[in-house]
């Protein structure tokens, strides 16, 4: 469980709770003028039978994401070595020779830590590493995105926590050791605190 | 009314610059002819009353003297264009002006093979052809999308920009009918399960743009979203279908959707922690920071048009809350020392941008004009100051405070927010 959003978590069960009809909120749903209807004419079947059964191959394809707690890591494993050379032939284009030259995003904090806002490197501003995972391997490289084996993801994600000095150099990372991993901004994430109302926060 | 006429007018007389600047290179010539002298206006060459007119045709054009641009900021994958506030009329944006903003292009998508899985919590885990979905119940309605980066240009107190028009400025902004089907009802088919809290919405784009969404939005008002003021919604939005969350951040509304997991947690995706959430000065960063809060922005006088005349001028601009409907637009023309009411054009619509006028006599002198908005739920538009109050100036989202245009005696407008910080 992840403790900045644990407060949003028990608002947003208590409104979904097994009872609450599958519906719009009234005031949505019969406003004036251009609003949505009601999503589900009187008389309406309790489904309808359209589309297919997803298989769990199906499922398995397309399920990539990796949440905090490590639930969608792939099995496999890259050490800081192998991810040094991953990053040097698929990384370091456009993010620089150390993470910090660009010309695309910043990937390792260099200065203060203390600073703050603190950009949006690696290194100081994701809360989690396995996002890192989890983007790298759903978007990068940006011109051949989706190329890299797991191995390489999991390497390459090695050499940059090292290269923000989170990772000591001969280790080896596995869906187990990086969803282990504590980020440096893991605890200044607060979820939204706008309570609504006329309070300007 | 008035409106025809003075419209007409002033497409001959004032000295308006198309919306962009030199780095656009689309407008370059237009912007830079009309700088220094008044607007070139295709010759009348016939007298049309005296000559047989054209044709019927298939799929008609623009008048040849009116032809809004999207203001491009880059050409790169990660990029965004912006929409021409100023030269537009009404709410509804036309489709081909919609803002972009896409993390990796625009994907090439074949509706005919395009599925969108639903699975997780879920009692039977489903894929969806785009004729499955265009065969349930269907819905229509008006609202806003704004980019949650709108308007950062005026947020630093140390490089308040005065030559920004209001495309460049909060041009992240476009209004559409959006037609589809809701995500209620696909939830209510596949059966979400006890226990659910949270989607996951996931794009077909080369990013594969993911954002977790709380479920209660999710079973509320958003939308699958296929069609756009009155077609099917174009690739730049989300072709063949997107996520809809009216109120919310653009990012949020995952376009070219492709996979909804229903979960019990947020994923933490990369455009929900290390972007699109708001460093505070308290060392904080809020994250799942949706609701877009109200704002407004007046889009006549601004720069770059010149008032080439004293006397009446109408002061119009757009106001806009994700939280529900705009209830009143306050104007200021004397620098935010004595504010009046604008008329608001209706429909006023929940979510909806709103078009508010200001008739206004003016004296010929030096001042600055400003708007405030005020929403249903009693939220009145922050100054800038108030912003920097109460966040810091850290952070580069939601950026709704007060905007302010500085108008001279000669009759040029620039932005002039910052005579007042």
């Amino acid at each position: 469980m992840n403790r900045p959003v644990v407060g949003m978590l028990a608002a947003v069960l208590a409104a979904c709770t097994p009872d609450a009809p599958a519906t719009p909120a009234a005031s949505d749903a019969t406003g004036p003028g251009g609003e949505a209807v009601a999503a589900m004419p009187a008389g309406a079947p309790e489904q309808f039978g359209f589309g297919a059964h997803a298989s769990e191959d199906r499922i398995a394809r397309w399920d990539i994401d990796v949440k905090p707690d490590g639930e969608g890591l792939p099995p496999g494993s890259g050490s800081v070595e192998e991810g040094r050379r991953v990053y040097e032939l698929s990384c370091m284009q456009c993010h620089g020779p150390t993470g910090t030259e660009g010309p695309n995003d910043r990937l390792v904090v260099a200065g203060d830590w203390e600073q703050w806002p603190p950009g949006r490197a690696f290194g100081a501003f994701w809360p989690y590493a396995t996002t890192f995972f989890d983007y790298t391997r759903r978007a990068m490289p940006q011109l051949t995105p989706g190329t890299m084996s797991d191995d390489e993801v999991y390497a390459v994600v090695a050499y940059v926590l090292h290269l923000n000095g989170l990772l000591a150099a001969d280790a080896v990372l596995d869906a187990e050791s990086l969803a282990a991993i504590e980020m440096p901004a893991r605890d200044r994430f607060v979820p939204d605190d706008r309570a609504g109302g006329p309070e300007i926060r | 009314m008035a409106t025809g006429p003075r419209k007409q007018f002033s497409r001959r007389a004032w000295l308006t610059a198309a919306s962009g600047t030199a780095a656009s290179g689309l407008v370059m010539t237009r912007f830079d002819a009309v700088k220094a002298t008044v607007q070139e206006v295709p010759a009348q060459s016939v007298d049309p009353t005296r000559v047989p007119g054209r044709f019927v045709s298939e799929v008609g054009r623009r008048a040849p003297g009116e032809q809004p641009r999207r203001l491009v900021r880059t050409l790169a994958l990660s990029s965004s264009s912006r929409t021409p506030l100023q030269d537009l009329q009404g709410t509804i944006t036309p489709s081909d002006l919609h803002f972009e903003r896409h993390h990796a292009g625009v994907p090439d998508i074949v509706a005919e093979e395009h599925e969108l899985l639903v699975h997780g919590m879920v009692e039977r885990p489903m894929v969806f052809r785009m004729s499955d979905l265009r065969r349930y119940p269907q819905a229509s309605r008006i609202c806003f999308i704004e980019c949650s980066g709108n308007g950062g240009g005026a947020y630093n107190r140390n490089r308040m920009p005065t030559a920004i028009s209001p495309q460049q400025l909060d041009g992240l902004l476009s209004t559409s009918e959006w037609t589809g089907v809701m995500l209620s009802t696909i939830l209510r088919e596949v059966g979400v399960r006890p226990g659910a809290s949270w989607i996951l919405a996931e794009g077909r784009d080369a990013a594969v743009m993911a954002r977790s969404v709380p479920l209660d939005k999710a079973m509320d008002d958003s939308m699958l979203a296929y069609g756009q003021n009155g077609e099917a919604i174009r690739p730049e939005q989300g072709y063949p279908v997107r996520l809809l969350l009216p109120g919310w951040e653009g990012n949020a509304q995952v376009k070219w959707l492709r996979r909804i997991e229903v979960s019990d947690r947020p994923t933490m995706t990369r455009d929900e922690t290390s972007r699109y959430t708001d460093p505070l000065k308290d060392g904080t960063a809020r994250q799942f920071s949706f609701v877009m809060d109200a704002k407004s922005i007046i889009t006549f006088p601004s720069y770059p048009y010149v008032l080439p005349d004293r006397g009446w001028w109408e002061i119009e601009g757009l106001a806009w809350t994700g939280r529900g409907r705009i209830t009143r637009v306050e104007v200021s023309t004397d620098g935010g020392r004595s504010w009046a009411d604008a008329v608001l054009q209706p429909p006023i619509l929940s979510k909806s941008t709103v078009r508010f006028r200001h008739l206004w006599n003016w004296d010929g002198r030096d001042t600055v004009i400003l708007s405030r908005a005020t929403d249903e739920t009693g939220y009145v538009q922050p100054t800038v100051q108030q912003l920097w109050d109460a966040r810091g100036e850290g952070t580069s989202y939601h950026h709704n405070h007060q905007r302010a245009w500085k108008v001279a005696s000669d009759g040029s407008v620039t932005f002039g927010l910052g005579d007042l910080v």
